[in-house]
């Protein structure tokens, strides 16, 4: 469980990150804080011929916040969001999903735009910036660009960033008034990927709810203010069109079960907490 | 810091222990191989060299970080403390050690060197733990022999007497 | 010297010797060992299939690849070895490398060696092999199908052994009794996986035609001896050495031993040391696993819940090759097929079957977990279908405890125990009736809460004969009774009078060397501290025989004991030659920290040091008999007799007692099972260390939680290995094990020299069936297989799901 051979550019100025990006395309990998893409490169899963390590870029490791949105550098740990002051002010659906990312030993490195980078169907950051109608930051050398969660997440592992790219930030909307945001998730063991996750955000006109961990990629809802029968129909359809299938953590059925269930429950916490 | 060619070895430093160190290392190689084989750190054990076991789990710039999820490169400029740098003396031990070897909180000692620097970060901002935070916190690693018991119980000791410690200085 | 202190060392917590060394990261296991300059590295290329010709390996690019030194395939391998002997009568193969076909996913196909492990990995990719994919055998069920082909050609079907037993008049008392019990299980796969893996360094001399292999290998050494005829040298040119640390085994670590072989054929190859180290996905998938089983067993059952007979049927899937010891893991418990019951009627068919996945081997619980399951989920049923307590159902069928020792009907002979006053004091101790208070409050409240109990009995010291049950009387006259159980242990003085003690038990966490510090200590009169232990094995230098290493939970019973009997010898050679020197009688003589006095006038009195030192130095004042220099002691327990006509074997010398019971809660909506309360009681006989018997008891519980509620190596019906990190096998971590609640009661074991048992197996064999219990009483099923996941249990919890709606929906 050794990688194979690989370049590395500890990259000093943006600008040479986006030239080797330019240069080495599908061939150049960005690394942040390893997490997810160290263990690919053990298991010669990935082979990028250079990696690019991000980490030693300053402007890339700020959370900056205005009334209105976070942004959140590409350099930004896990970790190092879980622990500002203003993370459960600011934005509490980012606060209630960050503790069940991985393991303090590795939130402690795993960097917030890797894990969105890496794009696992049953990870908990995408999820939360879908619900919450978060964007991704791009940039090359030629130009910069700003996605929606909605549009960037695009399948298994697979995202709408080109090669040339590189997720400089995410942005999360800050909490707005109103508004109540919940967040469930199972899995087999603490800190494992999500079985099922439900992310949901409730504001006046209805509610917003987010499932991850069943379908290739996370997927989203808009309800009107349901409730009772209206409410468990529409959670019915959303878990079939969620075409859960059976793996060696749990069963479809189960799946769809919990999407029920769960996200009942999220968008029933998520609809206290705004009142 | 220009381009590392995969081919070729490279130089890298960081401070071990509070000791700087070099050796010699391709992009390629992992940090838990580096410290083991390259700077003779046998402490830091390898369990399963894709992140989940623990065993591996060292402190990078002031954090418990997975050594087998780093790349010895990555590491160059580094501030990193081992299992090696803990113990005040030879043949001392730390609080922490201490409250190991009172309870009784390993066996074969395999994933003990995780744990330990896992812990030392935790109790350093976290002096006063619940059971509850603190298993949850060890949650990110894998112990076979002791079924967590006496770790648990030798870590919240532990953080007792760091704190008693405290009190009194 | 300390002083020791008027109470013995045997009893007490002390602080373990081995903890400063391993607390401060200087432990030396396998890979933290120097090697020989020119050692290389060996990376192992593995079958992605579950059954494949293969038609041909293209090794050229390889060859080729930078710090390449050797390639190894079956081809080398075949030529430079002989296939491992394999443990029933059938003529079939068992080579550390496929050759012709690969039986399993991960089976090893090519050795690469080169400069590094890295460089190895580089030349895996390289290799080309041509596989010609057949179809796999996954369900041991459908492995008893004659029509399928046999995987390997020496055999007409996949079953490897079919053996029938009977003990008494089972069919006699099937007729008589009033109800007729029965269970389906069928058990997974699994394995205590230690934290570290294999790890072996292999060097071969052509000169003399000789192999030294350093490998992290715990025993039994009745292996030594099929390693040696497989690498085609007498047992004196296979010289294997044991690093002083190993990072855990339960028994899995047994399974390094084909690779001893592969790896001393590609340090020959190579013509430099070879190094290999396991990784976690090759351990994974190709390690060892305890045996899955399908098992039905049927009891005869009186009105009041006694059970007159036994019927089981038990099929052994081990995988792919029957590899040493197997098939014992069907064997070990075949003594104690009754567990902790007086029942004197017992039927049994075995059949061992091979099948497309990992070879099987020793395991925490060996056969144990397997056996039990079946065993107590039929008590419980007993009691649900004759609406009995479970309790009354358990206690009216215990071994009574005025019948001690107390043969078993299939010839174990339980050598102590008062099975019904550990029950009653786990009941009145670990409140039972609280609990059952509890459970009726949280039903009440609309929970699913359900409690389980429990009983087992712990063989420990295994029979070297146990496993020749699976040949028949007339097959076992041919070969040679094999019965026993050496145990080694040495005590030395230096010429200052110190203190060494060896045995060839290479510990894998169990604190080896503080008990036997503590044995040696209280036969002299000296503190733990000044006992020196060395926990390597070198089998070039030291005594050992096929019995030795560490397993089948035998050091505390045996091993500790042989060094008891070690020191006493030397302790009386050393009493009468101070009884010379001091003018009392040898009887007056005493040992007490760490002097040597007559007894009443501790003024008359030597040092220890000095008299140790004495047959060193002045043999000429030792009378022959009691010069005292160095002690090897071989000990075997008389009881281990060979399996008799009649099939009956006492498969163990120690029999310890469990009694656990436990309350779990099922959550209504997820299915996870959250473990409320559990309690275990446990008689091993005479404690050495409690603090370790403690830390035995909690590891195998946590292990036993694994195996219920998270662990399997799951396959698909092709084949396909499905756990193969450790982000798909799921080991319990802090947040899944509880605190059990420990009890014990006492009955010395009359068989060993210290009236200890083994204790580190017991709650492997317990824990999951008692969850099983209780999750069965929860939730009223009738039956239910490990591991217990979430999706499982809520398929009973949630109502069945209606199709969708389409039409009604936006899609
Ligand atoms: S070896 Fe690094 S986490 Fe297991
Ligand atoms: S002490 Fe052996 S794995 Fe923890």
């Amino acid at each position: 469980m050794k990688p194979a051979r690989f370049d590395y550019l500890r990259a000093g100025t943006l600008a040479e990150a986006h030239a080797t990006l330019a240069a080495e395309g599908e061939d150049a990998r960005v690394l942040a804080g390893g997490q997810s893409l160290v263990p690919m490169l053990s298991m010669r899963m990935a082979r990028p011929k250079v990696l690019i390590d991000i980490m030693h870029l300053p402007q890339l490791a700020k959370i900056e916040s205005d009334v209105n949105t976070i942004h959140i550098g590409a350099g930004v740990r896990q970790a190092k969001l879980l622990a500002w002051p203003e993370i459960h002010e600011r934005q509490p659906l980012l606060a209630a999903a960050l503790p069940w990312v991985g393991h303090a030993q590795t939130r402690s490195r795993g960097t917030i735009c890797g894990s969105v980078a890496h794009a696992d169907p049953s990870a908990e950051i995408p999820l939360v910036l879908l619900a919450l109608k978060g964007a991704i930051h791009l940039s090359s050398r030629q130009k910069q660009r700003r996605v929606s969660a909605i549009d960037f997440f695009t399948g298994m592992m697979s995202t709408a960033r080109n090669d040339d790219e590189l997720i400089e930030a995410v942005e999360a909307p800050c909490r707005a008034p109103g508004h109540g945001y919940a967040f469930r998730e199972f899995g087999r063991r603490h800190g494992d990927f999500a079985i099922v996750a439900c992310a949901a955000v409730a504001h006046a006109d209805g509610v917003r709810l987010a499932i991850g961990g069943v379908a290739d990629c996370p997927a989203v809802r808009d309800y009107p203010d349901l409730t009772g029968t209206a409410l468990d129909d529409a959670l019915d359809e959303f878990a079939w069109e969620l075409d859960a299938r059976d793996d060696l953590h749990a069963t479809e059925s189960f799946r769809r079960n919990l999407v029920r269930q769960l996200g009942r429950a999220a968008i029933e916490e998520a609809r206290r907490c705004r009142a | 810091m220009p381009r590392m060619s995969a081919d070729a070895n490279h130089r890298i430093r960081f401070k071990l222990n509070g000791r700087m160190v070099e050796a010699d290392a391709e992009p390629r190689m992992l940090l838990t191989d580096f410290l083991r084989y390259n700077l003779a750190m046998t402490g830091t054990h390898v369990g399963c060299e894709h992140g989940v076991c623990g065993a591996c789990t060292i402190e990078i710039d002031g954090v418990p970080a997975r050594a087998c999820l780093t790349l010895a490169v990555q590491a160059d400029g580094a501030d990193i403390r081992t299992i090696e740098g803990l113990a005040p003396a030879p043949g001392r031990l730390s609080v922490l050690q201490e409250a190991f070897r009172r309870h009784h909180a390993l066996q074969c000692g395999f994933c003990t060197a995780g744990i330990l620097l896992s812990l030392e970060c935790y109790l350093r901002d976290n002096p006063s733990p619940d059971e509850a935070t603190l298993r949850d916190y060890l949650g990110g690693h894998l112990c076979r022999c002791t079924g967590y018991v006496t770790i648990i119980a030798a870590a919240l000791d532990a953080a007792e007497r760091l704190r008693d410690a405290n009190k009194d200085a | 010297m300390s002083k020791a202190g008027d109470k013995s060392w045997i009893g007490r917590s002390v602080e373990r010797i081995e903890d400063l060394t391993l607390l401060a990261g200087r432990g030396r296991y396998i890979d933290d060992i120097g090697v020989p300059p020119g050692t290389l590295h060996a990376a192992i290329l593995r079958s992605p299939h579950a059954h494949a010709e293969i038609r041909a390996i293209n090794t050229e690019a390889a060859r080729r690849a930078r710090g390449v030194v050797a390639i190894i395939t079956a081809a080398e391998v075949a030529k430079l070895s002989a296939s491992l002997v394999v443990g029933v009568k059938a003529p079939i193969e068992c080579w550390p490398i496929a050759v012709g076909r690969v039986r399993h996913v991960g089976e090893p196909v090519a050795v690469v060696v080169a400069g590094d492990r890295y460089l190895a990995e580089d030349a895996l990719e390289l290799i080309e092999v041509d596989y010609a994919p057949l179809p796999a055998i996954v369900d041991p069920l459908a492995a008893l199908d004659p029509q399928l082909p046999p995987l390997h050609e020496g055999l007409s079907s996949n079953i490897a052994s079919d053996r029938s037993f009977r003990y008494g008049d089972p069919q006699r008392e099937f007729a008589e009794a009033a109800r007729k019990v029965s269970v389906s299980i069928r058990y997974p796969r699994n394995s205590c996986t230690p934290i570290e893996t294999y790890g072996i360094v292999a060097v071969y001399d052509p000169a003399e035609d000789a192999y030294d292999v350093l490998a992290n290998f715990p025993g039994p050494f009745s292996l030594h001896p099929v390693m040696a005829r497989a690498l085609k040298v007498p047992g004196n040119r296979l010289r294997l050495r044991t690093p002083p640390d190993s990072g855990g085994s339960f028994g899995i670590k047994q399974g390094v031993f084909p690779y001893v072989v592969l790896m001393g054929v590609a340090a020959r190859v190579a013509g430099r040391p070879v190094k290999w180290v396991e990784d976690r996905l090759e351990h994974l998938c190709a390690s060892v696993s305890a045996t899955n089983r399908v098992t039905k067993l049927e009891a005869a059952v009186d009105a009041d819940g006694r059970v007159r007979a036994l019927s089981f049927d038990q099929i052994e899937d081990v995988g792919a090759h029957i590899r040493a010891p197997e098939p014992a893991t069907l064997y070990r418990m075949h003594g104690n097929l009754t567990g902790a019951y007086d029942i004197r009627h017992v039927a049994v068919r075995n059949r061992v079957v091979l099948t497309n996945k990992t070879p099987t081997g020793l395991n925490r619980g060996f056969g144990g977990p397997q056996m039990y399951y079946a065993l107590e989920r039929l008590m419980q049923r007993v009691a649900v279908e004759l609406k009995l307590d479970p309790i009354d159902v358990i206690r009216c069928n215990l071994v009574p405890t005025n019948a001690f020792p107390y043969q078993t009907a299939s010839g174990a002979l339980l050598d102590s125990g008062d099975y019904t006053r550990a029950l009653d004091v786990a009941l009145a101790d670990g409140g039972f009736a609280e609990l059952k208070k509890r459970r009726d409050a949280a039903r009440a409240q609309g929970r699913i809460y359900g409690i389980g109990c429990t009983a087992v009995v712990e063989p420990s010291v295994s029979n070297m004969g146990y496993i020749t049950t699976v040949l028949t009387a007339e097959e076992r006259r041919r070969a040679g009774a094999k019965n026993g159980a050496q145990a080694t242990a040495t005590v030395a003085f230096d010429p200052l009078g110190a203190v060494s003690v060896h045995t060839a038990s290479a510990p894998q966490g169990q604190g080896h060397r503080t008990v036997l510090a503590q044995i040696v200590a209280d036969a002299f009169g000296l503190a733990p501290n000044d006992i020196r232990t060395v926990s390597e094995i070198d089998t070039a230098r030291d005594a050992w025989s096929i019995a030795s290493g560490n397993y089948s939970s035998r050091f505390a019973a045996a091993v500790g004991g042989a060094a008891h009997l070690a020191a006493m010898r030397l302790k009386e050679k050393l009493a009468r030659t101070a009884a010379a020197q001091l003018n009392v009688p040898p009887a007056e003589i005493e040992f007490a920290g760490g002097r040597v006095h007559a007894r009443g006038n501790p003024d008359n009195s030597i040092s220890f040091a000095r008299l140790a030192a004495t047959s060193h130095w002045s043999p000429g004042v030792v009378a022959d008999d009691d010069q005292a220099l160095r002690e090897t002691v071989f000990w075997t327990p008389p009881e281990l007799s060979p399996p008799t006509e009649a099939d009956e074997v006492n498969s163990s010398l120690c029999h310890g007692f469990i009694f656990d019971f436990c309350g779990v809660e099922v959550d209504r909506v997820t299915g996870a099972v959250r473990v409320d309360k559990y309690v275990t009681m446990h008689d091993c006989g005479r404690v050495l260390h409690p603090g370790m018997v403690a830390g035995q008891i909690t590891g195998g519980f946590a292990q036993g939680i694994g195996a219920a509620l998270y662990e399997e190596f799951a396959y698909s019906p092709d084949g396909a290995f499905l756990a193969g990190t450790f982000a798909d096998y799921l080991l319990p971590t802090s947040t899944e094990v509880p605190v059990p609640v420990i009890l014990h009661v006492e009955t010395p074991s009359p068989f060993t020299p210290l009236g200890a048992k083994g204790v580190g197996e017991g709650n492997c064999m317990s824990t999951p069936v008692c969850l099983a219990n209780a999750v069965t009483d929860a939730l009223g099923l009738d039956a239910i297989d490990l591991p217990m996941t979430p999706a499982k249990l809520a398929a009973h919890i949630h109502p069945a799901e209606q199709a969708p709606n389409r039409a009604r929906g936006l899609s």
